[in-house]
């Protein structure tokens, strides 16, 4: 079959699926109007899709070393694009993105211009080189490139033995993080769409994962991906322009919110100014101030706190008061806390939670808000995640791992372009999104009558006891929403979007099914990055170099297997730590990995001794200074350097890596003629 | 293919990149670093840093990587063209 007739071929399937996805919604509408129960709606979602991934996986499942590795190297430039985006959409950028820029305004955007602006890098710097390198994964690439000259069976000397086993081992942590944090995320969608225990819901994700990429390697993950990302893309964009009609008359939202940004700002400005504003942060501000000042005086102040809790009990049983108000009191003396010490730490908690609610309102379009010294600390913050993100994006392996399925070097050019384009059609709505669902929450329902609050409210506040995604109080009981009165949770706005729009519930499904697939699609291409890297890097590359290709594949998929199960387990013990580490996992990946792939290409003049040594610096002045700047890893603030944070530690790791690797490379001898010769061929132009 | 062309190629690639590196960078920086001296000024009503960080960048990198595919694949051309006639 000739190139363009499969693409045609391919372009007609999908066609068909978009048909037959948009029939399912509108068949799923109708239902919902004959009164179909909400919750059934959530199961058909969940397992019509789930069931959907399987059955694409096993259509396309295969035995064939280039098939399972690499997709037999004729996915066309558009769908290698798609595959491409559908990696990059993780769980984070569909879900938590839109309300991180709620919450955070112009300061969140670092994330969109660090998630696309690496495109940049990977597409004129890594991807065509490595298309014309014509290899399986990364590591061969570094091992092959900073290792000299193998032996006549193709094994490494020990020199790109080295190299390719630090490269694995950067690949598996940063790959191993990001997936970790992608199943935790599969997990809470289905436990809160369909009602399952969490763990049942990240075991359920899991089959669909492991029935995908299990059976056909590369081959299946992208076919599904694809199909993904069209799920991603119209779960997205629907209840955006929906909302974007609703609020502007303008059916393109990333155009129509330019005009509500200016309407948010003044809206802004008059919520500031509302006196009923000001007395319910006061009231805040008197907590925290209350706290405060019980902080200063411990621990005389457990000791009086105390005992308040146990006169308090004492008084509503001598007065003979109702059941409900001796169980309350009962309560707050049990929750009271038990030393000194559990009190410092839980009052500091308070205090500052409290204080965070008395702040003012931070503009939306404002940058870096705050005195002259605060704000040039954020705008310097901004600039170093924003690099951090762009060169992290660079060094990680799923998506570098695209750029040998194509055809051709030209084109996986051309699928650089149009991932970066289907990125950009979601990333474009994100910022959109929030200030849609700002606007609409400033206006709707702030000002409205505590009576008579929408249903998504109540429902939202009671999905999640433990952590709610969403309370509102009445804090100064007046009877009406302040903004001070309302708490969102990052997580909850793109999936609450639908029903603060007014949409009907199928579209909440509908947007589940696409977080679900943005989570899928990222963790499919994780995991097989991981286990390609066991089973080819370390098994056939190091251990056994005559294993057959049919136990290859075999050896791959059993690894494959494992590593999910690892992977779930670790998810399943909801590991808050894990989830904050991925950032910092883009910071690691970069220091490690960018300078030697990207020296390797553009200097020929680098040697192993000079990689070796740069991925060592890097890896290691990243991982000092996350230990050093990192609260949580047992480093403190004052550990800083120039007041960045240490998920940026990338931003020195980087230059690091780079300046130890030009000078190790410069004091030891260039490396021999075939290297050379291999760096000529790959930036020689195609035959 | 003929060293002279090879090397030529490179040359010119290397070049391009560089360029486009550097808009890559002089738009990233000056979008981040100057947001607040950007914000008085506006664009179709956005406020212009806003506008820049949000979509504006973004665009600017699609922009950049489409136009080195296109380059490129003409280079590739070219390089192919010029051994041909020189064989």
């Amino acid at each position: 079959m000739t190139e363009r007739s499969f693409a045609s071929k391919l372009r007609r399937y999908y066609l068909l699926f978009t048909a037959g996805f948009g029939g399912f919604l509108l068949s799923l509408t109708l239902l919902e109007q004959e009164g179909m129960p909400r919750i059934w709606i959530g199961y058909l979602f969940m397992f019509a899709t789930i069931v959907l991934y399987a059955i694409l996986g096993v259509l396309s499942r295969t035995s064939n070393v280039l098939e399972y590795y690499v997709a037999g190297r004729k996915v066309p430039a558009m769908f290698n694009g798609m595959a491409t985006a559908a990696d990059w959409i993780s769980a984070a950028s569909f879900i938590s993105l839109a309300g991180g820029l709620y919450l955070h305004g112009f300061d969140g955007l670092a994330y969109i211009m660090g998630w696309t602006g690496g495109y940049v890098l990977v597409a004129l710097l890594i991807a065509p080189y490595l298309r014309k390198f014509c290899q399986y994964t990364i590591p061969d690439f570094l091992a092959m490139r900073f290792g000299g000259a193998g032996g006549a069976n193709g094994e490494d000397n020990p020199a790109g033995r080295v190299v390719r086993i630090m490269a694995v081992m950067a690949t598996i942590i940063v790959s191993f993080t990001y997936v970790v944090a992608q199943i935790y995320a599969v997990g809470l969608i289905t436990s809160r769409f369909t009602g399952v225990d969490f763990s049942v819901g990240i075991f359920l994700g899991l089959a669909s994962i492991l029935v995908c990429s299990f059976l056909g390697g590369m081959r299946a993950i992208t076919w599904t991906q694809v199909a993904q990302y069209i799920i991603i893309l119209v779960a997205f964009l629907l209840p955006a322009i929906w909302m974007s009609v609703k609020l502007s008359d303008n059916p393109i939202p990333q155009v129509a919110y330019g005009k509500l940004l200016p309407k948010l700002s003044a809206r802004e400005a008059v919520l500031q100014a509302d006196p009923k504003e000001a007395e319910v942060r006061a009231i805040f501000q008197q907590h925290a101030d209350d706290y405060q000042q019980r902080l200063d005086n411990l621990p005389a102040s457990w000791e009086a706190g105390r005992r308040d809790a146990q006169r308090r009990l004492d008084q509503v049983k001598t007065r003979n008061a109702s059941l409900l108000d001796i169980r309350s009191a009962e309560r707050a003396l049990i929750a009271y806390p038990k030393n000194p010490e559990i009190a410092a730490s839980e009052w500091t908690e308070a205090h500052a939670y409290n204080l965070a609610r008395a702040r003012p309102i931070n503009p939306h379009a404002e940058p870096y808000a705050g005195d002259a010294e605060t704000s040039a600390i954020k705008r310097n913050n901004f600039v170093a995640l924003v690099f951090c993100l762009m060169l992290g994006t660079v060094a990680l392996p799923h998506i570098l791992m695209r750029a040998y399925t194509t055809p051709s070097v030209h084109e996986t050019r051309q699928s650089m372009v149009y991932a970066l384009f289907f990125i950009l059609l979601i990333y474009l709505t994100i910022p959109a999104m929030a200030v849609l669902v700002k606007y609409d929450i400033y206006t709707a329902l702030v000002g409205s009558d505590f009576n008579h609050l929408p249903g998504w409210v109540s429902y939202w506040a009671n999905v999640d006891k433990l952590t709610p995604l969403f309370s509102i109080t009445d804090v100064n009981r007046d009877g009406v929403v302040q903004l001070a009165e309302i708490t969102i949770d990052a997580d909850v706005l793109v999936l609450a979007a639908p029903e603060i729009a007014g949409l009907p519930y199928v579209v909440s499904g509908l947007v589940a099914a696409g977080g679900l697939a943005a989570a899928l699609s990222t963790a499919d291409g994780l995991l097989l990055a991981i286990s390609n890297a066991l089973s080819h890097d370390i098994y056939y590359k190091i251990v056994d170099r005559h294993a057959s290709t049919q136990k290859r594949v075999t050896i791959s998929k059993l690894l494959l297997l494992g590593v999910a199960f690892i992977a779930a387990y670790a998810a399943s013990q909801r590991p808050g730590d894990i989830i904050s580490l991925v950032g910092a996992a883009f910071s690691l990946a970069g220091s490690t990995l960018f300078p030697a792939l990207v020296l390797g290409v553009f200097w020929k003049r680098a040697n192993h001794q000079g990689a070796v040594a740069g991925m060592i610096a890097g890896f290691a002045v990243c991982l000092y200074y996350m230990l050093h700047a990192n609260p949580v890893l047992g480093g403190s603030v004052t550990g800083q350097w120039f007041h960045i944070a240490p998920t940026s530690a990338g931003i020195f790791g980087v230059p690091a890596g780079l300046l130890v690797m030009v000078v190790v490379s410069l004091l030891t001898p260039p490396q021999d003629s075939q290297t050379s010769a291999l760096v000529d061929y790959i930036r020689a132009p195609e035959k | 293919m003929d060293k002279i062309i090879r090397r030529h190629h490179w040359q010119q690639t290397r070049r391009m990149t560089g360029w486009l590196l550097l808009l890559w960078l002089v738009t990233t920086f000056c979008a981040a670093f100057f947001a607040r001296e950007l914000n008085n000024l506006s664009i179709f009503g956005w406020p212009l840093s806003f506008y820049l960080a949000a979509q504006g960048a973004s665009l600017v990198y699609l922009a950049i990587i489409g136009f080195y595919a296109w380059r490129m694949r003409r280079l590739d051309r070219q390089a192919r063209a010029a051994a041909r006639i020189k064989p």
